[in-house]
Protein backbone atom coordinates (compact mmCIF):
# COMPACT_ATOMS: atom_id res chain seq x y z
CA UNK A 1 0.00 0.00 0.00
CA UNK A 2 1.15 3.48 -1.12
CA UNK A 3 -1.13 5.57 1.17
CA UNK A 4 -3.43 3.07 3.18
CA UNK A 5 -6.04 5.52 1.45
CA UNK A 6 -9.58 3.73 1.68
CA UNK A 7 -9.66 5.01 -2.53
CA UNK A 8 -6.48 2.97 -2.79
CA UNK A 9 -7.99 0.06 -0.78
CA UNK A 10 -10.42 -0.25 -3.04
CA UNK A 11 -9.41 0.38 -6.41
CA UNK A 12 -6.60 -2.23 -5.61
CA UNK A 13 -9.36 -4.61 -4.27
CA UNK A 14 -10.37 -4.30 -8.15
CA UNK A 15 -13.95 -2.74 -7.30
CA UNK A 16 -15.29 0.10 -9.54
CA UNK A 17 -14.40 2.93 -7.62
CA UNK A 18 -16.90 5.95 -7.05
CA UNK A 19 -15.69 9.31 -5.88
CA UNK A 20 -17.25 12.77 -5.46
CA UNK A 21 -16.54 16.21 -5.10
CA UNK A 22 -17.39 19.15 -3.02
CA UNK A 23 -16.19 22.22 -3.17
CA UNK A 24 -15.80 24.20 0.01
CA UNK A 25 -17.85 27.57 0.98
CA UNK A 26 -17.14 30.91 0.37
CA UNK A 27 -16.59 31.79 4.01
CA UNK A 28 -15.97 30.09 7.79
CA UNK A 29 -19.29 28.25 7.84
CA UNK A 30 -18.24 24.69 8.21
CA UNK A 31 -21.38 23.80 8.85
CA UNK A 32 -22.39 24.19 5.17
CA UNK A 33 -19.20 21.52 4.50
CA UNK A 34 -21.07 19.49 6.72
CA UNK A 35 -24.38 19.36 5.40
CA UNK A 36 -23.17 18.92 1.43
CA UNK A 37 -20.69 15.75 3.28
CA UNK A 38 -23.94 14.13 4.67
CA UNK A 39 -25.32 13.78 1.23
CA UNK A 40 -21.80 12.19 0.12
CA UNK A 41 -21.36 9.67 3.24
CA UNK A 42 -22.26 5.85 2.35
CA UNK A 43 -22.79 6.88 -1.40
CA UNK A 44 -18.93 7.50 -2.57
CA UNK A 45 -15.33 5.84 -1.66
CA UNK A 46 -13.47 9.26 -1.18
CA UNK A 47 -14.17 12.95 -2.50
CA UNK A 48 -12.22 15.61 -3.94
CA UNK A 49 -12.20 18.90 -1.86
CA UNK A 50 -11.37 21.73 -4.48
CA UNK A 51 -8.86 24.11 -3.96
CA UNK A 52 -9.50 27.70 -4.95
CA UNK A 53 -11.66 26.47 -7.84
CA UNK A 54 -12.21 28.77 -10.82
CA UNK A 55 -9.69 30.83 -9.05
CA UNK A 56 -12.19 32.17 -6.25
CA UNK A 57 -10.89 32.45 -2.77
CA UNK A 58 -12.55 29.46 -1.11
CA UNK A 59 -12.09 28.22 2.58
CA UNK A 60 -8.52 25.89 2.06
CA UNK A 61 -8.60 22.50 0.72
CA UNK A 62 -6.73 20.89 3.75
CA UNK A 63 -8.70 22.23 6.39
CA UNK A 64 -12.36 21.28 4.65
CA UNK A 65 -10.64 17.83 3.88
CA UNK A 66 -10.20 18.03 7.84
CA UNK A 67 -14.20 18.48 8.38
CA UNK A 68 -15.27 16.12 5.93
CA UNK A 69 -12.76 13.81 7.40
CA UNK A 70 -14.58 14.25 11.34
CA UNK A 71 -17.92 13.31 9.21
CA UNK A 72 -16.57 10.09 8.36
CA UNK A 73 -15.52 11.10 5.01
CA UNK A 74 -12.11 10.62 2.74
CA UNK A 75 -11.35 13.14 1.28
CA UNK A 76 -9.10 13.34 -2.13
CA UNK A 77 -7.32 16.67 -1.22
CA UNK A 78 -6.87 18.79 -4.42
CA UNK A 79 -3.73 21.05 -4.86
CA UNK A 80 -2.99 23.89 -7.54
CA UNK A 81 -0.11 24.43 -8.64
CA UNK A 82 -1.50 28.85 -9.37
CA UNK A 83 -1.28 29.35 -5.52
CA UNK A 84 1.65 27.99 -3.74
CA UNK A 85 5.39 27.87 -4.50
CA UNK A 86 7.27 24.48 -4.13
CA UNK A 87 7.90 25.05 -0.51
CA UNK A 88 4.16 26.11 0.81
CA UNK A 89 3.23 22.51 -1.21
CA UNK A 90 6.03 20.53 0.53
CA UNK A 91 4.91 22.15 3.97
CA UNK A 92 0.89 21.39 3.11
CA UNK A 93 1.64 17.96 2.21
CA UNK A 94 3.56 17.08 5.33
CA UNK A 95 0.52 18.99 7.31
CA UNK A 96 -2.17 17.21 5.05
CA UNK A 97 -0.15 13.77 5.82
CA UNK A 98 0.49 14.41 9.27
CA UNK A 99 -3.79 15.37 10.25
CA UNK A 100 -4.22 11.27 8.07
CA UNK A 101 -5.31 12.98 4.06
CA UNK A 102 -4.36 10.06 2.25
CA UNK A 103 -5.21 11.16 -1.56
CA UNK A 104 -4.34 13.87 -3.02
CA UNK A 105 -4.52 15.35 -6.66
CA UNK A 106 -2.28 17.19 -8.76
CA UNK A 107 -3.71 20.36 -10.39
CA UNK A 108 -2.13 23.46 -12.64
CA UNK A 109 -5.26 25.28 -11.27
CA UNK A 110 -7.55 27.88 -13.74
CA UNK A 111 -5.70 31.14 -14.31
CA UNK A 112 -6.36 33.33 -12.05
CA UNK A 113 -7.85 35.67 -14.39
CA UNK A 114 -11.04 33.75 -14.16
CA UNK A 115 -11.40 34.42 -10.10
CA UNK A 116 -12.38 37.10 -8.00
CA UNK A 117 -8.54 38.31 -7.83
CA UNK A 118 -7.75 38.50 -11.69
CA UNK A 119 -4.32 40.27 -10.98
CA UNK A 120 -3.03 38.38 -8.30
CA UNK A 121 0.42 37.14 -9.18
CA UNK A 122 0.01 33.43 -10.27
CA UNK A 123 2.88 31.03 -9.17
CA UNK A 124 3.47 27.98 -10.95
CA UNK A 125 6.59 27.48 -9.40
CA UNK A 126 6.24 23.54 -10.66
CA UNK A 127 3.73 22.62 -12.91
CA UNK A 128 1.02 19.73 -12.27
CA UNK A 129 3.33 17.20 -13.85
CA UNK A 130 6.33 18.33 -11.55
CA UNK A 131 4.24 18.62 -8.40
CA UNK A 132 3.46 14.88 -9.19
CA UNK A 133 6.93 14.35 -9.38
CA UNK A 134 8.00 16.15 -6.47
CA UNK A 135 4.74 14.06 -4.16
CA UNK A 136 5.91 10.66 -5.82
CA UNK A 137 10.11 12.27 -4.42
CA UNK A 138 8.79 12.81 -1.06
CA UNK A 139 6.64 9.44 -0.29
CA UNK A 140 8.82 6.87 -1.92
CA UNK A 141 11.98 8.31 -1.54
CA UNK A 142 11.79 10.20 1.88
CA UNK A 143 13.22 13.17 0.00
CA UNK A 144 11.94 16.90 -0.33
CA UNK A 145 12.35 18.11 -4.31
CA UNK A 146 15.63 20.15 -2.68
CA UNK A 147 17.34 16.97 -2.11
CA UNK A 148 16.98 16.90 1.56
CA UNK A 149 16.23 13.68 4.09
CA UNK A 150 12.28 13.87 5.43
CA UNK A 151 11.96 12.58 8.57
CA UNK A 152 8.65 10.39 8.60
CA UNK A 153 7.97 10.88 4.80
CA UNK A 154 3.82 11.94 3.78
CA UNK A 155 1.77 8.86 2.76
CA UNK A 156 -0.13 10.22 -0.29
CA UNK A 157 -1.92 8.31 -3.17
CA UNK A 158 -1.38 10.48 -6.02
CA UNK A 159 -3.65 11.85 -8.23
CA UNK A 160 -4.40 14.19 -11.06
CA UNK A 161 -6.65 15.03 -14.10
CA UNK A 162 -6.68 14.23 -17.74
CA UNK A 163 -8.40 16.12 -20.07
CA UNK A 164 -9.09 13.32 -22.74
CA UNK A 165 -10.46 15.60 -25.54
CA UNK A 166 -8.57 18.79 -25.83
CA UNK A 167 -6.76 19.12 -29.57
CA UNK A 168 -4.23 18.16 -30.32
CA UNK A 169 -5.92 14.46 -29.28
CA UNK A 170 -3.05 12.79 -30.71
CA UNK A 171 -1.37 13.85 -27.73
CA UNK A 172 -3.49 13.06 -24.92
CA UNK A 173 -2.52 9.81 -24.68
CA UNK A 174 1.09 10.91 -24.54
CA UNK A 175 0.38 13.50 -21.96
CA UNK A 176 -1.16 10.22 -20.02
CA UNK A 177 1.77 8.49 -20.07
CA UNK A 178 4.10 11.55 -18.95
CA UNK A 179 1.89 11.49 -15.89
CA UNK A 180 2.10 8.26 -15.49
CA UNK A 181 5.83 8.60 -15.71
CA UNK A 182 6.39 11.22 -13.59
CA UNK A 183 4.47 8.95 -10.73
CA UNK A 184 0.84 9.14 -10.61
CA UNK A 185 -1.38 6.56 -9.53
CA UNK A 186 -4.60 7.26 -10.05
CA UNK A 187 -6.51 9.93 -12.53
CA UNK A 188 -10.00 11.57 -12.64
CA UNK A 189 -10.81 12.75 -16.28
CA UNK A 190 -12.48 16.19 -17.57
CA UNK A 191 -16.18 15.55 -17.26
CA UNK A 192 -17.15 13.64 -19.90
CA UNK A 193 -20.18 13.92 -23.12
CA UNK A 194 -18.32 12.98 -25.91
CA UNK A 195 -18.76 9.44 -25.83
CA UNK A 196 -17.10 8.78 -29.08
CA UNK A 197 -14.05 10.58 -28.31
CA UNK A 198 -13.82 9.14 -24.99
CA UNK A 199 -14.09 5.43 -26.24
CA UNK A 200 -11.04 6.11 -28.57
CA UNK A 201 -8.94 7.81 -26.14
CA UNK A 202 -9.33 4.71 -23.48
CA UNK A 203 -8.50 2.42 -26.69
CA UNK A 204 -5.59 4.19 -27.41
CA UNK A 205 -4.41 4.27 -23.43
CA UNK A 206 -4.99 0.47 -23.35
CA UNK A 207 -3.64 -0.16 -26.15
CA UNK A 208 -0.04 1.35 -25.17
CA UNK A 209 -0.55 -0.38 -22.26
CA UNK A 210 -0.87 2.34 -19.88
CA UNK A 211 -4.58 1.63 -18.15
CA UNK A 212 -2.48 -1.00 -16.50
CA UNK A 213 -0.03 0.87 -14.93
CA UNK A 214 -3.17 3.73 -13.91
CA UNK A 215 -6.55 3.43 -12.59
CA UNK A 216 -8.66 5.87 -15.01
CA UNK A 217 -11.81 7.23 -13.11
CA UNK A 218 -13.87 8.77 -15.62
CA UNK A 219 -15.52 12.58 -15.33
CA UNK A 220 -19.27 12.15 -14.78
CA UNK A 221 -20.96 15.37 -14.44
CA UNK A 222 -25.00 15.49 -15.23
CA UNK A 223 -26.71 18.52 -16.68
CA UNK A 224 -28.70 20.62 -14.39
CA UNK A 225 -30.28 22.45 -17.37
CA UNK A 226 -30.04 23.31 -21.39
CA UNK A 227 -28.34 26.01 -20.09
CA UNK A 228 -25.79 24.91 -18.31
CA UNK A 229 -24.80 22.57 -21.18
CA UNK A 230 -25.01 25.57 -23.31
CA UNK A 231 -22.66 27.43 -20.91
CA UNK A 232 -20.56 24.13 -20.68
CA UNK A 233 -20.36 23.94 -24.33
CA UNK A 234 -19.69 27.50 -25.13
CA UNK A 235 -17.64 28.87 -22.95
CA UNK A 236 -15.84 26.19 -20.44
CA UNK A 237 -12.33 25.65 -21.58
CA UNK A 238 -11.64 21.90 -22.78
CA UNK A 239 -14.92 20.92 -22.73
CA UNK A 240 -16.80 19.13 -25.21
CA UNK A 241 -20.62 18.76 -25.28
CA UNK A 242 -21.85 17.17 -28.64
CA UNK A 243 -25.01 18.42 -29.75
CA UNK A 244 -27.06 15.50 -29.52
CA UNK A 245 -26.90 15.60 -25.47
CA UNK A 246 -28.14 19.38 -26.14
CA UNK A 247 -30.83 17.76 -28.01
CA UNK A 248 -31.53 15.00 -25.76
CA UNK A 249 -32.05 17.54 -22.79
CA UNK A 250 -34.51 19.53 -25.21
CA UNK A 251 -36.31 17.12 -25.83
CA UNK A 252 -36.92 15.99 -22.15
CA UNK A 253 -39.80 18.32 -21.91
CA UNK A 254 -40.73 20.50 -18.85
CA UNK A 255 -40.14 19.72 -15.11
CA UNK A 256 -37.82 16.77 -16.69
CA UNK A 257 -34.49 18.08 -17.99
CA UNK A 258 -33.13 17.51 -14.53
CA UNK A 259 -34.04 13.45 -14.72
CA UNK A 260 -32.88 13.87 -18.57
CA UNK A 261 -29.55 14.69 -17.29
CA UNK A 262 -29.22 12.08 -14.57
CA UNK A 263 -30.46 9.81 -16.91
CA UNK A 264 -27.52 10.68 -19.24
CA UNK A 265 -25.06 10.30 -16.60
CA UNK A 266 -26.26 6.76 -15.29
CA UNK A 267 -26.17 5.24 -18.51
CA UNK A 268 -22.73 6.90 -19.00
CA UNK A 269 -21.86 5.50 -15.68
CA UNK A 270 -23.55 1.91 -16.77
CA UNK A 271 -20.79 1.54 -20.03
CA UNK A 272 -18.18 2.58 -17.92
CA UNK A 273 -18.51 0.10 -15.99
CA UNK A 274 -17.97 -2.62 -18.74
CA UNK A 275 -15.25 -0.58 -20.22
CA UNK A 276 -12.17 -2.06 -20.67
CA UNK A 277 -9.24 -0.10 -18.69
CA UNK A 278 -11.28 1.89 -16.26
CA UNK A 279 -10.98 1.77 -12.85
CA UNK A 280 -14.24 3.79 -11.89
CA UNK A 281 -16.40 6.76 -12.13
CA UNK A 282 -15.46 10.47 -10.44
CA UNK A 283 -19.13 12.28 -10.32
CA UNK A 284 -18.85 16.13 -10.26
CA UNK A 285 -22.19 17.28 -8.85
CA UNK A 286 -20.66 20.70 -7.67
CA UNK A 287 -23.45 22.51 -5.84
CA UNK A 288 -25.50 19.84 -6.36
CA UNK A 289 -24.32 17.23 -3.68
CA UNK A 290 -27.98 16.52 -2.33
CA UNK A 291 -28.47 14.36 -5.73
CA UNK A 292 -25.62 12.06 -5.06
CA UNK A 293 -27.65 9.78 -3.16
CA UNK A 294 -30.06 9.79 -5.75
CA UNK A 295 -27.38 9.56 -8.61
CA UNK A 296 -25.50 6.60 -7.01
CA UNK A 297 -28.98 4.75 -6.17
CA UNK A 298 -29.85 4.98 -9.95
CA UNK A 299 -26.45 4.34 -11.56
CA UNK A 300 -26.16 1.28 -9.21
CA UNK A 301 -22.84 1.58 -7.56
CA UNK A 302 -24.46 0.91 -3.79
CA UNK A 303 -23.37 -0.30 -1.19
CA UNK A 304 -19.80 1.42 -1.59
CA UNK A 305 -17.38 -1.50 -0.64
CA UNK A 306 -16.41 -1.47 3.14
CA UNK A 307 -12.39 -3.18 3.35
CA UNK A 308 -10.63 -3.10 6.31
CA UNK B 1 14.47 45.14 -28.17
CA UNK B 2 13.25 46.43 -24.78
CA UNK B 3 9.60 47.91 -25.46
CA UNK B 4 7.89 50.53 -23.68
CA UNK B 5 4.97 52.59 -23.33
CA UNK B 6 4.84 56.02 -22.02
CA UNK B 7 3.10 56.71 -19.07
CA UNK B 8 -0.15 58.14 -19.13
CA UNK B 9 -0.39 61.42 -19.12
CA UNK B 10 -2.46 61.94 -15.30
CA UNK B 11 0.59 59.80 -13.81
CA UNK B 12 3.20 62.14 -15.67
CA UNK B 13 1.10 65.87 -14.45
CA UNK B 14 1.25 64.34 -11.04
CA UNK B 15 4.60 63.24 -10.65
CA UNK B 16 5.89 66.48 -11.90
CA UNK B 17 3.45 69.25 -9.87
CA UNK B 18 6.00 70.46 -7.59
CA UNK B 19 9.00 71.02 -10.12
CA UNK B 20 9.07 74.34 -12.80
CA UNK B 21 12.51 73.85 -14.12
CA UNK B 22 12.80 70.22 -15.94
CA UNK B 23 15.42 68.08 -18.41
CA UNK B 24 13.53 65.30 -20.46
CA UNK B 25 16.23 62.39 -21.52
CA UNK B 26 15.50 60.49 -24.28
CA UNK B 27 16.74 57.23 -25.55
CA UNK B 28 18.13 56.89 -29.04
CA UNK B 29 17.95 52.81 -29.06
CA UNK B 30 15.17 50.56 -27.82
CA UNK B 31 12.42 52.78 -26.69
CA UNK B 32 13.28 55.22 -29.92
CA UNK B 33 12.88 52.05 -32.47
CA UNK B 34 9.70 51.20 -30.66
CA UNK B 35 8.08 55.06 -30.66
CA UNK B 36 8.00 55.27 -27.15
CA UNK B 37 10.58 57.55 -26.14
CA UNK B 38 13.02 58.77 -28.89
CA UNK B 39 13.65 62.75 -30.10
CA UNK B 40 10.14 62.55 -31.38
CA UNK B 41 8.75 61.22 -28.40
CA UNK B 42 10.18 63.68 -26.24
CA UNK B 43 9.65 66.90 -28.15
CA UNK B 44 5.35 65.41 -28.02
CA UNK B 45 5.77 64.62 -24.00
CA UNK B 46 7.53 68.22 -23.85
CA UNK B 47 4.94 70.15 -25.85
CA UNK B 48 2.10 68.84 -24.25
CA UNK B 49 3.36 69.59 -20.72
CA UNK B 50 4.08 72.90 -21.71
CA UNK B 51 1.02 73.48 -22.34
CA UNK B 52 -1.30 71.76 -19.98
CA UNK B 53 0.79 73.55 -17.22
CA UNK B 54 0.13 76.77 -18.85
CA UNK B 55 -3.55 75.73 -18.87
CA UNK B 56 -3.07 75.34 -15.24
CA UNK B 57 -1.11 78.70 -14.50
CA UNK B 58 1.94 76.91 -13.36
CA UNK B 59 3.88 77.05 -16.38
CA UNK B 60 6.68 74.46 -16.52
CA UNK B 61 10.31 75.18 -18.42
CA UNK B 62 10.85 71.54 -19.91
CA UNK B 63 14.14 71.17 -22.02
CA UNK B 64 14.81 67.99 -24.04
CA UNK B 65 17.79 65.86 -25.14
CA UNK B 66 18.04 62.54 -26.75
CA UNK B 67 21.31 60.74 -26.06
CA UNK B 68 22.15 57.32 -27.89
CA UNK B 69 21.79 54.82 -25.03
CA UNK B 70 20.89 55.67 -21.53
CA UNK B 71 22.10 52.36 -20.41
CA UNK B 72 25.67 53.28 -20.99
CA UNK B 73 28.18 55.49 -19.59
CA UNK B 74 29.64 56.72 -22.34
CA UNK B 75 26.80 58.48 -23.62
CA UNK B 76 25.61 59.82 -20.01
CA UNK B 77 28.54 61.70 -19.57
CA UNK B 78 27.17 64.07 -21.90
CA UNK B 79 24.12 65.23 -19.54
CA UNK B 80 27.16 66.04 -16.77
CA UNK B 81 27.46 69.26 -17.66
CA UNK B 82 23.19 70.14 -18.11
CA UNK B 83 21.59 67.99 -15.09
CA UNK B 84 22.42 70.43 -12.31
CA UNK B 85 20.76 73.28 -13.93
CA UNK B 86 17.57 71.52 -13.17
CA UNK B 87 15.07 70.54 -10.21
CA UNK B 88 14.50 67.34 -12.14
CA UNK B 89 15.23 65.06 -15.03
CA UNK B 90 12.73 62.54 -16.38
CA UNK B 91 13.80 59.84 -18.50
CA UNK B 92 11.94 58.19 -21.80
CA UNK B 93 14.46 55.70 -21.29
CA UNK B 94 13.30 51.99 -20.40
CA UNK B 95 13.69 50.62 -16.53
CA UNK B 96 17.27 49.85 -17.03
CA UNK B 97 18.40 53.47 -18.46
CA UNK B 98 16.03 55.09 -15.60
CA UNK B 99 18.14 53.33 -12.99
CA UNK B 100 21.55 54.13 -14.88
CA UNK B 101 20.82 57.69 -15.58
CA UNK B 102 19.59 58.12 -11.55
CA UNK B 103 22.70 56.55 -10.64
CA UNK B 104 24.95 58.50 -12.19
CA UNK B 105 23.24 61.80 -10.65
CA UNK B 106 22.00 60.48 -7.40
CA UNK B 107 21.88 64.46 -6.33
CA UNK B 108 18.83 64.97 -8.61
CA UNK B 109 15.58 63.60 -8.43
CA UNK B 110 14.60 60.93 -11.74
CA UNK B 111 11.11 60.12 -12.80
CA UNK B 112 10.44 56.96 -15.50
CA UNK B 113 8.23 58.60 -18.32
CA UNK B 114 7.11 54.97 -19.83
CA UNK B 115 5.98 51.81 -18.59
CA UNK B 116 8.52 48.88 -19.53
CA UNK B 117 6.84 45.88 -20.87
CA UNK B 118 9.46 43.51 -21.83
CA UNK B 119 11.41 41.64 -24.92
CA UNK B 120 9.66 41.85 -28.03
CA UNK B 121 9.50 41.60 -31.31
CA UNK B 122 8.73 44.45 -34.15
CA UNK B 123 5.36 42.79 -36.00
CA UNK B 124 4.68 45.96 -37.68
CA UNK B 125 5.09 49.25 -37.56
CA UNK B 126 3.85 50.56 -33.73
CA UNK B 127 2.89 46.27 -33.03
CA UNK B 128 5.26 44.99 -30.98
CA UNK B 129 4.67 41.24 -29.59
CA UNK B 130 6.47 40.04 -26.34
CA UNK B 131 8.77 36.92 -26.96
CA UNK B 132 11.32 36.28 -23.82
CA UNK B 133 11.30 37.07 -20.24
CA UNK B 134 15.39 36.46 -19.84
CA UNK B 135 14.55 33.29 -17.88
CA UNK B 136 18.08 32.92 -18.11
CA UNK B 137 18.01 29.54 -19.01
CA UNK B 138 16.74 29.14 -22.56
CA UNK B 139 14.48 26.17 -23.51
CA UNK B 140 13.78 27.21 -27.06
CA UNK B 141 16.09 24.57 -28.81
CA UNK B 142 13.31 21.72 -26.77
CA UNK B 143 10.45 24.07 -27.97
CA UNK B 144 10.45 24.67 -31.24
CA UNK B 145 11.89 27.71 -30.47
CA UNK B 146 8.09 28.79 -28.86
CA UNK B 147 8.86 30.17 -25.51
CA UNK B 148 6.94 28.82 -22.96
CA UNK B 149 8.06 31.02 -19.58
CA UNK B 150 6.99 34.00 -21.99
CA UNK B 151 3.77 32.67 -24.65
CA UNK B 152 1.95 30.58 -21.98
CA UNK B 153 0.10 32.05 -19.43
CA UNK B 154 0.82 29.85 -16.99
CA UNK B 155 4.72 29.65 -17.66
CA UNK B 156 4.44 25.86 -17.67
CA UNK B 157 7.54 23.47 -19.04
CA UNK B 158 5.07 20.13 -19.24
CA UNK B 159 2.10 21.78 -21.01
CA UNK B 160 -0.44 21.74 -22.63
CA UNK B 161 -2.72 22.62 -19.17
CA UNK B 162 -6.24 20.86 -19.35
CA UNK B 163 -7.28 24.36 -20.28
CA UNK B 164 -5.80 24.21 -23.76
CA UNK B 165 -8.85 24.99 -25.89
CA UNK B 166 -8.71 24.04 -29.55
CA UNK B 167 -5.14 26.01 -30.59
CA UNK B 168 -6.48 28.73 -27.59
CA UNK B 169 -5.19 29.76 -24.73
CA UNK B 170 -7.55 29.00 -21.78
CA UNK B 171 -7.64 33.06 -20.92
CA UNK B 172 -8.11 34.05 -24.40
CA UNK B 173 -9.56 32.69 -27.17
CA UNK B 174 -7.51 35.42 -29.22
CA UNK B 175 -4.73 33.88 -27.62
CA UNK B 176 -3.07 30.81 -28.80
CA UNK B 177 -1.66 27.87 -26.51
CA UNK B 178 1.63 28.06 -26.76
CA UNK B 179 2.12 24.38 -25.83
CA UNK B 180 -0.37 23.47 -28.78
CA UNK B 181 2.27 25.69 -30.98
CA UNK B 182 5.29 23.80 -29.64
CA UNK B 183 3.36 20.50 -29.87
CA UNK B 184 2.57 21.40 -34.27
CA UNK B 185 5.99 22.45 -34.62
CA UNK B 186 7.24 19.66 -32.88
CA UNK B 187 5.29 17.31 -34.69
CA UNK B 188 6.27 18.97 -38.04
CA UNK B 189 9.67 18.21 -37.27
CA UNK B 190 9.24 15.05 -36.06
CA UNK B 191 10.72 16.09 -32.91
CA UNK B 192 8.11 15.26 -30.34
CA UNK B 193 10.66 12.64 -28.18
CA UNK B 194 11.22 16.21 -26.70
CA UNK B 195 8.21 16.82 -24.54
CA UNK B 196 7.69 13.11 -23.90
CA UNK B 197 9.66 13.37 -21.10
CA UNK B 198 9.03 14.69 -17.99
CA UNK B 199 11.00 18.30 -17.92
CA UNK B 200 12.07 18.53 -14.10
CA UNK B 201 11.33 21.38 -11.99
CA UNK B 202 12.95 24.77 -12.95
CA UNK B 203 15.37 26.23 -10.78
CA UNK B 204 14.77 29.85 -11.38
CA UNK B 205 17.71 31.89 -12.18
CA UNK B 206 16.00 34.93 -12.57
CA UNK B 207 15.45 35.51 -8.46
CA UNK B 208 18.14 37.57 -7.29
CA UNK B 209 19.87 41.01 -9.18
CA UNK B 210 22.21 39.01 -12.51
CA UNK B 211 25.59 40.62 -13.03
CA UNK B 212 26.75 39.01 -16.32
CA UNK B 213 30.66 38.87 -17.10
CA UNK B 214 31.52 37.49 -20.46
CA UNK B 215 34.68 35.39 -20.61
CA UNK B 216 37.73 36.68 -20.90
CA UNK B 217 36.47 40.20 -19.43
CA UNK B 218 36.01 40.99 -15.43
CA UNK B 219 34.75 43.42 -13.66
CA UNK B 220 36.70 46.67 -12.75
CA UNK B 221 36.14 48.68 -9.82
CA UNK B 222 33.68 51.33 -9.78
CA UNK B 223 35.53 53.75 -8.94
CA UNK B 224 37.71 53.71 -12.27
CA UNK B 225 34.52 53.88 -13.99
CA UNK B 226 33.86 57.50 -15.33
S1 LIG C 1 13.21 30.26 -22.58
FE1 LIG C 1 12.01 32.05 -23.09
S2 LIG C 1 12.36 33.46 -21.40
FE2 LIG C 1 13.95 31.94 -21.30
S3 LIG C 1 15.62 32.88 -22.45
FE3 LIG C 1 14.52 31.55 -23.88
S4 LIG C 1 13.05 32.92 -24.85
FE4 LIG C 1 13.79 33.98 -23.03
S1 LIG D 1 -3.86 26.92 -22.33
FE1 LIG D 1 -1.80 26.64 -23.18
S2 LIG D 1 -0.84 28.68 -23.11
FE2 LIG D 1 -2.67 28.76 -21.84
S3 LIG D 1 -1.91 28.33 -19.78
FE3 LIG D 1 -2.55 26.37 -20.63
S4 LIG D 1 -0.73 25.50 -21.60
FE4 LIG D 1 -0.30 27.65 -21.21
Amino acid sequence: MKSGSNLEKVLKAGHFAFTGELGPPRGTDAEEVRKKAAFLKGNVDAVNITDNQTAMVRMSSWAASLLIMQEGLEPNYQMVCRDRNRLAMQADILGASALGIRNMLCLSGDHQQFGDHPSAKGVFDIDSMQLIYMVKKMRDESKFLGGADIHEPPKMFIGAAANPFAEPFEWRVHRLAKKINAGVDFIQTQCIYNMDKFRKWVKQANDMGLTEKVYILAGVTPMKSIGMARYMKAKVPGMDVPDEIIKRLQGAGKGKVAAEGINIACEQIEEFKEMQGLAGVHLMAIEWEHKVPEIAEQAKVLPRPVIE
Amino acid sequence: MIVAQRKPFEEIMNMLKGYKKVLNVGCGTCVAVCLAGGEKEVTVLNTELDMARKLKDNPIKIDGITIERQCDREYLAELDSKVDDYEAVVSMACGVGVQFLAERFPQIPVYPMVDTSGLAANQAVGWYEERCRSCNQCVLGMTGGICPVTMCAKGIYNGPCGGTNNGSCEIDTEQPCAWFMIYERLERQGRLDNILELHAPVEWLDQTPRTLVQPGYKKVDPEDLV
